[in-house]
């Protein structure tokens, strides 16, 4: 017999209503929201990422480091189920990628498209919903009532009808965080949102980073600034093809795995 | 008014404004995508591989049936689509080149058909040079009919489609992200664009029929910002320029129709990509005109905060107005 949970949570007794345990464990707050095993991708012959094995510890804003042509888009790519894999395997939140694909929010990166395009602000921050509305129904008031509260949150309200081809860089990005943030997931991948941006854009993207692994919410940023990284970041996965060395901020952005990770380019750092 | 009243009881007629105006928009529509999607040249591709399907549909069944004549197109017209994809997949060889190589394949082999078709009957009856170029006048009521039932269901298809062809449009990788099947609507809109092309063979032709996907198109963006009225302006573009060219070339006689409504269409290109309302190159030159007329020296880069010679130019409408000048602003005033 299963305990009426209303009137036993009330205190008294711990060992004598918990035969029902918890029926709701935060929505799985436990589970690992990114487990990445043996991943092997390759373009034609040549492997742009080698035998990866990575956990992303949930609430964690996660900074992936590498040169260029290390994977780190890639890497992201992979765990959305973009490019195909090789070889290994990637879960999301305790399942395998394909079947979680809703669950992930995707920050691409701006260049990726066509800002010529003829549509609004607002109408591109409504696609982070289109995965919800279902077929054929069109986006309606709700929808847009959502993606308005979206931009406010980076600061681009008044921009909602604006023509996508008048942005600035920054303003660009930040309709492409409002859009993630339309999806609203519980795990985000953000690919170089940094890269090109303003000041008051890179302002208001950490406010948001920070906004959301406060909201329990696990994001994996790639970032080119090594500068900035152990500033923005509590964790850091350094790839260079294979990976380097993943972990806590403080632990593993060393001198030593920067040096491994970049070879020989990384001396000039030490001057800085 | 003689013209409405032709229009209107004409047979020819009635059935070429009527074919080219759903030739049009159909072609209007999906050719905004195509445009959208940088593949205005895939469609070229697509309507020279048709040619040769409508060959062997003719010489398999000997039948002149536009329905029969039309699926052969489609069928060739969508193998050359899967090669197209194919050879830019699995080969080091670019989309272009790749392109190249299927229109002019197909175009060959259908043009060899065509020739042996001619010499083995008697040419008059088959008439199937007409789809080179498009001969409007020989429409029959029969393959209006066709034509817009055809170009109907597509158009619902892609009504019903089209928040998820906007985003597969501006950005596939996003779109697959949110787990639509990108591939799959790809497939789709591959289809439809596979449709537009067959009910433009009879008016349009074969060789001039991705004009009229992408005129249309290019023209319309043009004058809007929002891809719901580009779509609209397309296929006005579209059915304006098809019905023009075709009443045109069947007045003329043995002018062919293709080529005359892709110079209508020519005409809507030009005006409007200098008058149009969103990006009209005039408005561009007179406002930098304009511009350079009333240029003043920029302001200093952190605007100063004091207003020492405000009052001198508050009157101007531009941008940078009111703050004092690198060069002298004071010696203005």
């Amino acid at each position: 017999m299963k305990a009426p949970p209303a009137p036993n949570n009330g205190g008294a007794g711990k060992g004598l209503a918990d035969t029902s345990a918890p029926p709701i464990i935060g929505g799985g707050g436990g589970q690992i929201p990114v487990a990445i095993r043996d991943l092997t991708v390759a373009y034609e012959e040549k492997p742009v990422l080698w035998d990866v094995d990575l956990d992303i510890p949930p609430a964690s804003l996660t900074a992936i480091i590498g040169p260029n042509g290390a994977g780190k888009s890639t890497l992201i790519k992979a765990a959305l189920g973009l490019v195909p894999l090789a070889a290994g395997s990637v879960s999301i939140l305790g399942k395998p990628y394909t079947r979680q694909r809703r669950l992930v929010g995707y920050v691409p990166q701006r260049g990726s498209v066509d800002w010529d395009f003829p549509t609004d602000v607002l109408d591109v921050v409504m696609m982070g919903l289109y995965g919800r509305i279902g077929w054929v129904k069109r986006p309606g008031k709700p929808e847009r009532q959502t993606a308005l509260e979206c931009l406010e949150k980076v600061g681009m309200a008044a921009f909602a009808k604006r023509q996508i081809s008048q942005l600035s860089g920054g303003q660009q990005q930040r309709v492409f965080l409002a859009r993630a943030l339309a999806q609203d997931t519980r795990l985000y991948f953000m690919d170089e949102p940094f890269a090109g941006v303003d000041a008051t854009t890179e302002r208001a993207i950490i406010a948001l980073l920070h906004t959301l692994r406060a909201e329990g919410k696990t994001v994996v940023v790639v970032h080119h600034d090594l500068q900035t990284a152990s500033e923005y970041f509590d964790h850091v996965v350094l790839l260079n093809v294979r990976l380097i060395a993943s972990g806590p901020m403080a632990a593993t952005f060393t001198q030593e795995n920067l040096q491994r990770t970049y070879g020989g380019k990384i001396a000039f750092l030490k001057d800085g | 008014m003689d013209l409405l009243r032709d229009l209107l009881f004409d047979y020819t007629l009635r059935n070429v404004a009527l074919g080219s105006a759903v030739l049009g928009i159909v072609s209007g529509v999906l050719g905004c995508f195509a445009v959208l999607r940088r593949q205005g040249l895939v469609g070229d591709a697509l309507a020279h591989a048709a040619l040769p399907g409508v060959c062997l549909a003719f010489l398999l069944t000997g039948s002149k049936t536009p329905i029969v004549l039309m699926a052969g197109a489609a069928a060739t017209g969508w193998l050359g689509m899967l090669i197209l994809l194919r050879i830019t997949r699995h080969t080091r060889i670019d989309s272009g080149s790749a392109l190249g190589i299927v229109l002019t394949v197909f175009f060959g082999f259908g043009v060899v058909l065509l020739t042996v078709i001619q010499k083995s009957r008697n040419a008059g009856q088959a008439g199937l040079d007409k789809f080179l170029f498009g001969q409007a006048a020989a429409l029959t009521q029969e393959q209006v009919v066709t034509m817009a039932i055809l170009g109907g269901g597509a158009l619902l298809v892609v009504a019903a489609l089209f928040k998820e062809f906007k985003l597969l449009s501006f950005d596939p990788d996003f779109a697959q992200s949110l787990a639509l099947p990108t591939r799959g609507l790809d497939l789709v809109l591959t289809g439809l664009l596979v449709i537009a092309v067959v009910i433009g063979l009879n008016t349009v032709g074969v060789v001039l029929m991705s004009a009229l996907l992408v005129a249309p198109a290019a023209a319309a963006r043009q004058w809007t910002n929002s891809l719901g009225h580009m779509i609209g302006y397309s296929a006005l573009f579209g059915a304006g320029s098809g019905v023009v060219g075709a009443l045109i070339s069947v007045s003329q006689t043995r002018l062919p129709t293709g080529p005359v409504i892709v110079l209508s269409a020519t005409v809507v290109v030009i005006v409007s990509v200098l008058f149009g309302s969103a990006r009209g190159l005039v408005w561009e030159w007179a406002r930098q005109a304009r511009n350079r007329r009333g240029l003043q020296a920029p302001p200093d880069a952190p605007p100063a905060p004091n207003t020492r010679g405000a009052g001198s130019s508050t009157g101007g409408r531009l941008p940078f107005s009111g703050s004092p000048s690198i060069g002298g602003g004071g010696g203005r005033g």
